[in-house]
This record gives structure tokens, sequence and C-alpha cells, in this order.
């Protein structure tokens, strides 16, 4: 019999020795004499526990993990009947606590399914919600998307239902799909680990929506730091074109839809949706002023649906399973599910989709097992570089849109860094608006300026020169950057300094908080 | 065989070569970063004939097409070392004592950020956040990922790329 092994070509795999495990596993089967087939899947998104291994056996699959290639001989000698015995044994993926307590539906398939295998993704569910959308038209996709409550998960949360009506009602001879997959918020990884797990995810939510807005052509924008994701998001770009899933009658669906990969150039402001769309048109990445809206006037001046990717990759489970059952789940104003990702100096650093509500406490401390190297957790940078960071006092804030900003914070895309007690803060404070001033594209004043004479100002503070008198010029210059900007980049950069200064002001010189002020 | 030393020099210019890259984009709605990302393939870095000849195949005046090339960091005005590593300095990678240990890889090599290897094998680059925050730190060495580097990681790094 055929023996069945999974091991992922996540490129966070990779970077932990995944390739040479897989490569040992293929040179002990050769010396055993063994029939393999190795599966190059995904990434679980555990991964604490990679290179994470499974293997088929009579009760379904068993994973295995850390693996190091000098494992293998082990692992296989016990092969399928009594591998359960061996010391990494993990048990069935589904039962390990991390994943036993998410709720996956946009990453059902991720880490399960060969990536680039078409019929794996129609045998767990692929297409199902393309199909549903054929048999309900354009315009009540749409409004399934709208009950669904399904918010941009790029960060700024509009409503995607809204804006593809918005697309959909613009009168013009040509419409676009923009997938944002300029995922450059550290602390993220989201969008990486489904171009890699399950890129056809993505290609069946554009073309749900290319179906739902009257759009034929949709673009991919994906950073040029991800050299994994580009490759395996171009070869099922390929795959779908070939197999009639895309082009002129696309999935036999009688409308044409087609997608081209693009790959960015190292701005991290390209993940402003209108400065992403000035790099696709071949310019600098500086943002536009809105408005127009991109669903209005976007790329080319055409009205275009630009959509995190992670909204797209939604859209097909919302269309297959119905909007109610999605729409059931989360808190609020905050529908559905959210793919937290838990990095920086924490103990179980992964991916964790759950329903929105869960606390940041619970998120960190329990589901992510605290720091590390088992330090106390100081502070957490909720939403990338952009985001707040929540001291402990905070934990109880609930993981929602509105919950966040009630707190001065954002979700962004879902990342979470954890830092531990040895942080500095104010040096935190400078880092934000150092990274404002690399990365600022220049058009408006309070951030290509106001980063720069930012960074100056904290490292005055860092030296002691005159500290009250440069701390309330970095309030007022926060109120300017805030108010002033253009996008979010000059406008969120307060968000990471003024929580550091005000959770933290021992941090800056100033006096400690009492224990419980908030 | 090339010779290591000559790797930072730059491919020379070949215009029949890029006339080539740009007609394989014709009909490319949008084509300027595309076309330079294929011409800094050929040619390591954006040649400065490069920015006359593609602003007239695509109409476009010398002004903007130099704005496009300064504007993303990925574009060089020359040549890299014959491999590239690329650090991560963003708040996962810091929160895993990042720095300090890019600081000992920079030390390793004599360089600074940006800097290259005066026998052009290397050259060592700053980057901000490549989406394996929770392998921190964490690394590129040119398409290769490299997770949870530790204070190993100057001298495996020194082995990988010969130096």
């Amino acid at each position: 019999m055929t023996l069945r092994i999974f091991v992922p070509r996540d490129a966070a795999a990779r970077a932990v020795g995944a390739d040479r495990v897989a490569a040992a596993i293929v040179t002990e089967a050769r010396r055993l004499d063994l029939a393999l087939e190795l599966v190059r899947t995904g990434s679980r998104g555990l991964f604490w526990l990679e290179p994470m291994v499974e293997m088929e056996t009579g009760d379904g699959r068993l994973a295995f993990g850390p693996v190091t290639p000098a494992d293998v001989p082990s692992l296989l000698a016990l092969g399928p009947p009594a591998a359960k015995a061996h010391p990494l044994c993990l048990g069935r993926p589904d039962d390990i606590p991390f994943l036993k307590r998410q709720t996956r539906i946009t990453f059902a398939r991720c880490g399960v399914i060969d990536p680039l295998s078409l019929a794996d993704y129609r045998a767990h569910g692929g297409y199902r919600g393309l199909a549903r959308a054929l048999a309900l038209g354009p315009a009540a996709t749409i409004e399934e998307v709208v009950r669904s409550g399904l918010r941009g998960r790029g960060g700024a949360g509009f409503p995607t239902g809204i804006k593809w009506r918005t697309v959909a009602e613009t009168s013009t001879d040509r419409r676009f799909i923009v997938c944002n997959a300029d995922e450059g918020d550290s602390g993220t990884y989201a969008d990486r680990m489904l171009m890699e797990g399950d890129p056809f995810g993505v290609i069946e939510g554009m073309t749900i929506a290319g179906f739902a807005v009257g759009a034929s052509k949709g673009f991919v924008y994906i950073r040029s730091e991800y050299p994994d994701a580009i490759r395996v998001m171009r070869e099922a770009v390929d795959i779908a074109r070939a197999s009639g899933c895309l082009g002129a009658d696309a999935a036999a669906g009688g409308f044409a839809f087609d997608i081209e990969i693009r790959v960015g150039a190292g701005a991290y402001v390209c993940g402003e949706e209108t400065s992403l769309l000035e790099s696709l048109e071949g310019r600098r990445g500086q943002v536009r002023a809105k408005p127009p809206l991109p669903a209005h006037k976007g790329l080319f001046g055409h009205p275009t649906a630009i959509n995190n990717l992670l909204t797209l990759a939604c859209v097909p489970a919302i269309l297959a399973d119905g909007a109610e059952r999605y729409a059931g789940l989360g808190a609020g104003r905050s529908r559905g599910t959210m793919p937290i990702q838990l990095a920086g100096n924490v103990r179980h650093g992964g991916l964790f989709e759950t329903p929105f509500g869960l606390t940041l406490g619970e998120i960190v401390d329990d589901i992510g097992g605290g720091t590390a190297n088992g330090r106390p957790v100081r502070a957490v940078q909720v939403g990338g570089p952009l985001g707040a960071y929540f001291p402990r006092t905070l934990f109880d804030t609930p993981f929602d849109y509105e919950a966040f900003a009630a707190r001065d914070g954002l979700l962004g895309h879902g990342g979470i860094v954890v830092f531990d007690d040895r942080v500095d803060m104010a040096r935190q404070a400078r880092f934000a608006l150092d990274f404002c001033a690399l990365e600022s594209c220049g058009k408006c004043t309070p951030c290509r300026i106001g980063s720069i004479r930012g960074t100056e100002t904290m490292d005055r503070i860092l030296r002691g020169e005159r500290v009250e008198a440069n701390l309330a010029l970095i309030e007022d210059l926060c109120q300017t950057l805030r108010f002033g900007s253009l996008c979010a980049l000059g406008g969120f950069t307060p968000y990471p300094v003024m929580s550091a200064l005000r959770h933290f002001p021992e941090d800056f010189g100033r006096p400690r908080l009492a224990a419980a002020a908030d | 065989m090339r010779q290591i030393g000559s790797e930072t020099l730059p491919v020379a210019w070949n215009e029949p070569q890029a006339a080539e890259i740009v007609r394989r984009h014709a009909g490319q709605e949008g084509a300027l970063l595309p076309i330079l990302r294929d011409l800094q393939a050929a040619f390591r870095c954006i040649p400065p004939p490069a920015v006359p000849f593609v602003a007239d195949a695509l109409n476009l005046t010398r002004a903007e097409v130099h704005g496009v090339v300064t504007f993303y960091r990925d574009f060089r005005a020359a040549p890299a070392g014959h491999r590239v590593l690329k650090l991560c300095r963003a708040e996962a990678c810091q929160a895993m004592d990042g720095e300090r240990i890019a600081r000992r890889i920079l030390d390793r090599f004599g360089l600074e950020w940006g800097g290259t290897t005066p026998d052009g094998r290397l050259t060592v680059e700053a980057t901000y956040c490549l989406g394996l925050c929770a392998c921190a730190p964490a690394a590129l060495l040119d398409e290769v990922p490299i997770g949870r580097l530790n204070d190993a990681a100057p001298d495996e790094l020194a082995v990988e790329v010969g130096t």
C-alpha cells in the first residue's frame, strides 16, 4: 500500500526546515523500498510545531511535530499502523487544542489539501460558492454578501457588499476586481498562507466578485517579499485557465473573467488601496485623494472593487453555505470569523481563525500561551505597525472592530505581536515614526515631514533633553498627523506612538501609572 | 566560470535584449513595473540607458520613468552582490531579539545595512516583514526563507554564502 505523507510547502514551514524533512522522507522511503506519495500542502498554521508532518493511517491523518530529518527513520519504521506510538505524535490534527478551538471557514482547506490540485479543491467544497452565485444571479449574489455582514479584512472594515453594489451600479464599459495581497503589516501572514495553501479559494472569490459586479478582469497585487506566494498563485492561475475555470467562459458560467498576477516592488504604502492602483497603472505608489472612491473611479479610471485578499477568500464559503450561517457568527457589527495571527514573542505563534468577540487576554494568554521565553507579557501591538500597543490592563477588550476603536486601537489585518517585559516602549514609539518616514509616499506634508520631525523629537526624548516640552510636541504632532494626512500611513502612525505614551509613561521619563489606572 | 568579483558589475546594456523585454509586454496595461522587473532580472539593476529607452517605448517622459525607478526600493541603480540577504527589522522580529542578531550578522561580514562584501559575494539589506512573523527573527536569502535566527546564524550564513 502506498504511504501518504503530508509536509507543508508554506514559506514559514520551509523557513524552519520543511524542505529538509521532505527530502529525508523521500530518501528514507527509497531506502526502505516503500511506495510513497508525498503531498506538499499549505501550513495548518501551528508554527511552533513546524515542520509538522502528517501521515495517513487507518484512523485518518496523524500529525507529528516539530519534525527534524533525524526523526524521519523512526517515524517511517513505525509506519501507519504504529505511528501513534512515536514520541512526536500529536494525534489527529483536528484534535490538537489550538485547532480544535477554531472555526475554520476561510482557512478550512489550508494545510489539508494539495494547493495546486483543482481536484482536491473541488473535493473539499471548492466551486460550490460560484455555482450558487451563478444560480442566484449577480444582484442576488451581491445582496447575499451584504446580508453576511462581511467587512473588509484589510483593516478599514468597510462593508464588502455595499462596495460591490456601488461598483455594479456605476455605469461604465469596464469594471475591475483588484485583490490586495500587499500584506506588509508586521505580525500578519494570513494572506501569504492562503496564497501558498489554498490559491483556488482566492481565485474563486475573485471570480464570484467579477460575476457579481460585472468585471471581466481581475488583478492580484502581491508584494515582492513573498516569492513563494507569487509562484503558487501564478501556477494556480495557469491551472485555472487551462481547465476553463478562468477565461472567456469562466467555469462554464457564461461570463468572461481572467486574472493577472502583479508583483509589487518593495513599497509598504502600496497596501493603501489608491496607492496600489497607482502602482498597477505603472506610476509611483502615491496615494490619491478621495473622492472619487475607487468604486466609482478606480483602476484606469474605471469602477473597481478593490478588496483585501482575506475578504475575497471569505466569499466562496458565504455563497456556498449562505449568508445566515456566516452572519450567525461574531459579535456586534463584526460578523463572521477573523483569522487572527499570533506573532513575535509568543509561545504558540500561529493562525487562529475564530468568530469575533474573544478578549485580547484570551487570545494572548490562553491561545498564545504567553511569551515564547516565559517572561511576562508587557505589551501587544494589534493591527500592524499602525496599530496601538495594548497593556495588560486592557486585555479585557473584545476582538471586534468597534470595541478596539473605543479603546483607541484598531484590528487592522488581525496581526498581534507580543512583547515581553524587556521592551522599551519609547523605542517602539520612535520606530513607528521612523517607519512612517521610511515608507511615506511623500504626497502629503504631515506624513512626509511630520514623521521625520517626530523621529528627531523622539531622539531628544530618548536622550533626556527637555522631555516634557518634547513630549508635548509629539502629542501636538500626532494630532496633525491624525487629522491632516491623506491616508492611513500618516493618519494612523499616532496609534502606536500615543498608545505607548499613554499606557507606558514610565518609559518616557514620566511617572508610572497606578496599577488600577485605565 | 565567472569570477565572483565581477558579479557586482552591471551586465552590459544591450538594446536588442531590452527591446525584446519591452515587446513581451506589448498590450499589457500599466506595464511599466513588470517591464522594469524584467529589465532588472536581465541586467541585475536598472542601467541608466534603460530610463530613456523605456520612456520612449511607453510614450512616457524620462522624468516619469525615473520617478518610478527611484520610488520603489526593489529597483537598484547598481547590481547587488552575488547573494542578497534580507533581514527583517519589523516589530515581530524586534520582539524576538532580531535587532541584536541582525547586528551580529552585519558584524560577521563587516557590513552596514545595504552594504556589499568587498568580494561581491553578499549584500545585506533591511526589509520590513517577510510574513514569517511566527518564526521570528526571519530572513530571506535570495528567495529561501530562514526563520528563528539565533546566535549560530552569523557563522551558518557565512558557510552558506562562502565567505
